[in-house]
């Protein structure tokens, strides 16, 4: 085992070497190919070896671990130069305090600070295993994926931009090289690591294309994450000096018990608090949100990667980590409130954009929400209904990153209105989206089920308050996710009359799209088997206890719902297929030309109709509501920041 | 037993009326002739209308507007032409861009006369209309059956 | 229990349609009454469906009828999960499953009026959501038990707890109606710029389905009305149709006084409505559970 994960970790980075020097182009995509299948086939082999093993969570070290210790704190020094260098490279010099600042607090505990509890560097349990077959398979075919799309991106679409797609394919297996590590880590001080390895990362993929726009895009995307990684410094900080005990899960059983104990708990709580922080600026919760709305600039596969397997994962991954921790005290409120403020705030926001990738990261942002506000509560259904999410969001976002891509290259557009009867013009390329989306929200996929577990959960909250607001949340949140998610839809599937043109989508973009909706619609068939093969033990592991989530009763129902909303359609289909109809034109006030297209205008010339769908700018823009939701999280947070700390001393 | 003429629902167009038959045909909504009695929706859309009211003349700009509406009424359906503008052209026959009365483009089953047409007389078209309307419906069945 | 489930269930099924279809014969004739005209006869709505599965076949686009039948099914079966005394929090979401094939159906045409209706028939769902899951959170809280079969057999009546959330659902059901001042997506009434908005392009048996779907989904929101009034006691069953007749009296009152507003003062006063009857049911609620 320990050699396996040694390699899963290690050889993303030595991997990224090869494509960063070869540079003709074929060699290079197979390099790539090859990088990718042996990184799906050794996260899924170490899964399910594991698994096999019994699946009991186990503690153990890397082979040479002093060496990778040192290795470890030399990566931390030249990250900070890296980022020094950059951030005055580009005249903002301000950034790199935040980097100086917290990695000299690190190096400096590490080398000259009290001895810390010598603990097993890796951990492996539940929780791991799903993010390593996350990471590995979703991340790895976004790889795939990329190969092709840089390819169009760059040979039909921006001959403008230099061809760095070495540098980018490179970048993407630094990304799991770090994520594998990040999830595997159990001493903070490794994990503060990886999470500065996938800010840094991310901050370089989003500047990409080295625009006025990604740098600045990618900038801000850098202090977001920078801000978070002072938290992780902060908790690291907290734990020598009062501890002499960086490793998390200690950190997380002492918050537990202190809770028993009748120890003044705040002071326990602290370090949480600053994880709790930094994973929230990571998983793009509001104030933090605008970094990965900026990383839209990046090319879609960077996207797709830091949207769903990735970056903000590493986020959800850490909360859901520390949720034992969080149930039921201010911590948790702090995550709760501000994940269920993001729900709601980001789905209304999503309502007002036309431009698909904004819509996908604005359901991104609130999605996350939902799951941080399932953590915040950190009881049983809740952690059911968080891991739900984040397997059901990967997937289906990955997905729809990738299609949208597609979709752009092919049309030469993005934009939803764009995209009015896609199913007759690029039927494979709408039947992905539509899979995308119906993952996304549409019952009986994960989302309802979760939405089930996290409103039962949210009215058994003892906070009184917090219950309430949650509630309101959710209830007002779903509301407006099935409103923009409808209205996709509903575009995709319309008429349209645009002459056919060809598909310009790569095979291997194709491969990558259908193994997702494949593996999508496996999910919802395996449903049952997830929640009692995997996320029981899981539940049990964490919490000690074996309850039963969702009742044997509600399973049928779901799955009769999920048979419904496949099968039913279906059948309808081949009962009503051979009816017998007599084509009409639609009813334009007996205005049509003769088709369903164009009207007679006033001056007895056809003119073409546009159906455009509501956006609600004067409600729900961005203008409108950006500011405040930016405001009054930031006031909750600091708020509640400020109730933890002031506890502690 | 068949009920179809227990719900015949309404279309009401305007040629190029001069709105005194509009008026009444709005007037025989009201309570005073409340046509809802027997069953009369007046409805806004041809796909579910099964009766096609027309005042006014057809002028060459609405010809084909009329022709589409007419098309896009599901079988069985009545054409009631309503005023004498409707019926034949009225006093607007001889202008240039009147082509004359309804059944110029579409086949007309029920005239109602008059200038303007008082609600009365447009109840007792749109009741002769309902019974043509359940003869239209037999017939139309009788077809399908023998086919 | 299992078998007294079941036929109310089968039940449901069968007679939804003649019991809504009368209510709504008799809402007409209300109507009219109230306006001063005789109306039509009550049994109307049934002649007007009747009729519409009679008349020939007309479509736009063909993939439309599969997806109304989709869209009928699934109220059906939202339906059988309600009466069937199963999860109320599933039917919610079941029904907005259902909506979804609704919108679908109905945007598959390119056709103006259809879409203008549409959207706003989304605004409505979005205006409504809110309170359909509180309405479910709340009978949780009143009663600790999502399952309909469960919430009836309380000792008290749920109204007792919610009184606000009744309220809230009340003003809902206006717009869940169809009814004036909410008849923003499919107006009953000529000459507007809807036309007939997401039914615009619905032909013959396509408009009957969706009629049918219509009354089933009624006979559901009248069932969440009578849910808040039953007990273990028998008697409260009369209670209940009582409340379900007066609530359904009110909406006719509402629908005969008042005149359309936008969709922009609906999503306000909806939203508005939820939070504060609702909000503050919900509120006190958690505080006296502690």
């Amino acid at each position: 085992m320990e050699m396996l994960v040694t390699a899963l970790i290690c050889l993303p980075f030595l991997w990224a070497i090869l494509p960063a020097v070869i540079h003709n182009s074929k060699c290079r995509a197979f390099f790539v190919y090859l990088g990718c299948g042996i990184v799906i086939a050794l996260s899924v082999f170490t899964a399910v070896k594991w698994y096999l093993a019994g699946g009991q969570a186990t503690d153990f070290d890397l082979p040479y671990r002093e060496a990778f210790d040192h290795v470890i704190l030399v990566g931390d020094i030249f990250l900070m130069c890296l980022i020094t260098y950059l951030s005055f490279k580009y005249k903002k010099g301000v950034i790199s305090l935040l980097a100086i600042v917290q990695t000299v607090l690190v190096a400096a505990l590490e080398l000259f600070g009290p001895k810390v509890q010598e603990s097993a560097a890796l951990h492996f349990d539940w929780l791991t295993f799903v993010m390593i077959l996350i990471i590995g398979v979703v991340g790895s075919l976004i790889g795939i994926y990329a190969v092709g799309y840089m390819h169009g991106y760059h040979i039909h679409h921006h001959k403008e931009l230099t061809d760095r797609r070495s540098f980018f394919l490179a970048m993407i297996f630094v990304f799991f090289g770090a994520m594998f590590g990040l999830v595997f880590s159990q001493s903070l001080i490794w994990l503060y690591f990886f999470w500065e390895i996938t800010s840094v990362t991310s901050f370089l993929l989003i500047g990409y294309t080295r625009t006025e726009e990604a740098i600045n895009n990618s900038f801000k995307a850098l202090w977001m994450n920078l801000l978070g990684g002072c938290g992780i410094a902060a908790a690291i900080a907290v734990g020598v000096l009062l501890y002499q005990n960086v490793n998390l899960y200690d950190m997380i059983k002492i918050a537990i018990l202190s809770k028993y104990m009748g120890i003044p708990n705040t002071l326990c709580l602290l370090p949480i608090a600053c994880l709790a922080f930094a994973a929230l600026t990571k998983s793009a919760q509001f104030p933090f949100s605008g970094w990965l709305l900026g990383a839209m600039v990046a090319p879609t596969p960077s996207s797709a990667l830091l949207h769903s397997a990735t970056m903000v994962k590493a986020g959800v991954y850490l909360l859901i980590r520390i949720s034992v921790a969080m149930a039921d005290n201010y911590v948790g409120n702090m995550v709760a409130l501000v994940g269920g403020f993001t729900f709601l705030a980001a789905s209304c926001l999503a309502i007002s954009v036309s431009d698909g990738k904004k819509v996908l990261a604005y359901s991104t942002i609130s999605n996350l929400g939902l799951i941080v506000a399932c953590t915040g509560c950190g009881y049983e259904e809740t952690i059911w209904a968080a891991v739900f999410l984040v397997i059901f969001h990967a997937v289906s976002k990955s997905m729809l990153f990738q299609c949208v891509g597609a979709i752009e290259n092919t049309t030469g557009s993005r934009d939803v209105e764009d995209m009015q009867g896609l199913i007759s013009l690029f039927p494979k390329l709408a039947v992905v989206l539509m899979i995308g989306i119906a993952g996304m929200f549409l019952a009986p996929f994960g989302m309802l089920i979760s939405k089930w577990a996290a409103l039962k959960a949210f009215i058994d909250t003892t906070s009184v308050y917090v219950s309430t607001l949650m509630v309101l949340f959710i209830c007002f949140g779903s509301a407006t996710t099935m409103f923009y998610w409808t209205k996709w839809l509903s575009k995709i599937l319309g008429a349209s009359g645009k002459e056919k043109s060809r598909d310009l989508t790569k095979k291997n973009e194709y491969i990558s799209m259908f193994f997702h909706a494949f593996m999508m619609v496996a999910l919802i068939l395996g449903f049952p088997w997830l929640s009692s093969h995997v996320l029981k033990p899981m539940s049990n592991e964490m919490f000690g206890t074996d309850v039963q989530v969702i009742s044997y009763q509600n399973i049928i129902i779901m799955i009769v719902l999920l048979v419904g909303v496949f099968v039913i359609p279906a059948i309808n289909y081949v009962l009503t297929k051979n009816t017998k109809a007599k084509q009409v034109i639609t009813y334009m006030g007996g205005a049509n030309c003769g088709d369903n297209f164009n009207f007679v205008s006033s001056t007895g010339d056809p003119k073409e109709m546009h159906i455009s769908n509501f956006y609600m700018e004067d409600i729900m823009g961005e203008k409108k509501l950006f500011t405040p939701a930016i405001m009054v999280s930031t006031v909750i947070i600091i708020v509640y920041m400020i109730i933890v700390i002031g506890g502690a001393f | 037993m068949s009920t179809i003429h227990k719900s015949p629902w309404l279309l009401h167009y305007d040629g190029s009326s001069c709105n005194g038959c509009d008026i009444e045909v709005l007037a025989c909504t009201t309570p005073v002739y409340d046509v809802e009695r027997f069953g009369v929706i007046n409805t806004g859309n041809p796909m579910h209308a099964d009766i096609f009211l027309i005042t006014g003349g057809i002028n060459s700009q609405n010809e084909a507007v009329v022709k589409q509406i007419y098309e896009q009424m599901p079988q069985p359906k009545v054409v009631i032409a309503v005023g004498t503008c409707a019926c034949t052209g009225g006093i607007f026959k001889e202008c240039y861009n009147i082509k004359g009365g309804a059944d110029t483009v579409i086949p007309v089953d029920i005239y109602v006369p008059g200038c303007a047409a008082r609600p009365e007389s447009i109840i007792d078209g749109v009741v002769k209309g309902i019974a043509l309307f359940k003869e239209k419906a037999a017939a139309l069945k009788a077809s399908e059956n023998a086919n | 229990m299992a078998t007294e489930r079941i036929i109310i269930a089968v039940l449901y099924v069968l007679l939804a349609p003649f019991v809504i279809g009368l209510l709504d014969g008799f809402d007409r004739k209300i109507s009219a009454r109230m306006q001063g005209r005789r109306g039509p006869s009550v049994l109307q709505p049934f002649f007007d469906l009747k009729k519409l599965f009679e008349k020939e076949f007309l479509t736009a686009n063909k993939a439309q009828l599969f997806m109304i039948r989709s869209y009928l099914v699934f109220i059906v079966l939202s339906g059988v999960l309600f009466f069937g005394g199963f999860d109320i929090l599933l039917v919610v979401f079941s029904l907005s499953t259902a909506a979804m094939f609704l919108i679908l159906a109905s945007t598959s045409t390119h056709s103006p009026y259809s879409a203008q209706g549409t959207h706003r028939e989304l605004v409505q769902i979005m205006s409504c959501e809110p309170m359909e899951l509180l309405v479910a959170v709340g009978f949780y809280l009143a009663i600790g038990t999502f399952n309909v079969n469960e919430i009836i057999k309380t000792s008290i009546s749920p109204i007792a707890y919610l009184p606000g959330f009744f309220v809230g659902f009340v003003f809902i059901l206006t717009i869940k109606f169809r009814k004036s001042p909410f008849d923003i997506a499919t107006s009953h009434h000529a000459h507007q710029e809807v036309i007939k908005g997401v039914t615009s392009e619905m032909v013959g048996k396509e408009y009957g389905m969706v009629t049918l779907a219509e009354w089933y989904e009624n006979a559901i929101l009248l069932g969440i009305v009578g849910l808040f009034f039953l007990n273990s006691n028998p008697v409260s069953i009369v209670c209940a149709i009582i409340a379900i007749l007066v609530v359904w009296f009110l909406e006719i009152l509402i629908d005969n006084t008042s005149a359309r507003v936008k969709w922009q003062l609906m999503l306000k006063l909806a939203w508005g409505v939820t939070i504060v009857a609702a909000g503050m049911n919900l509120l006190l609620l958690e505080i006296i559970r502690g």
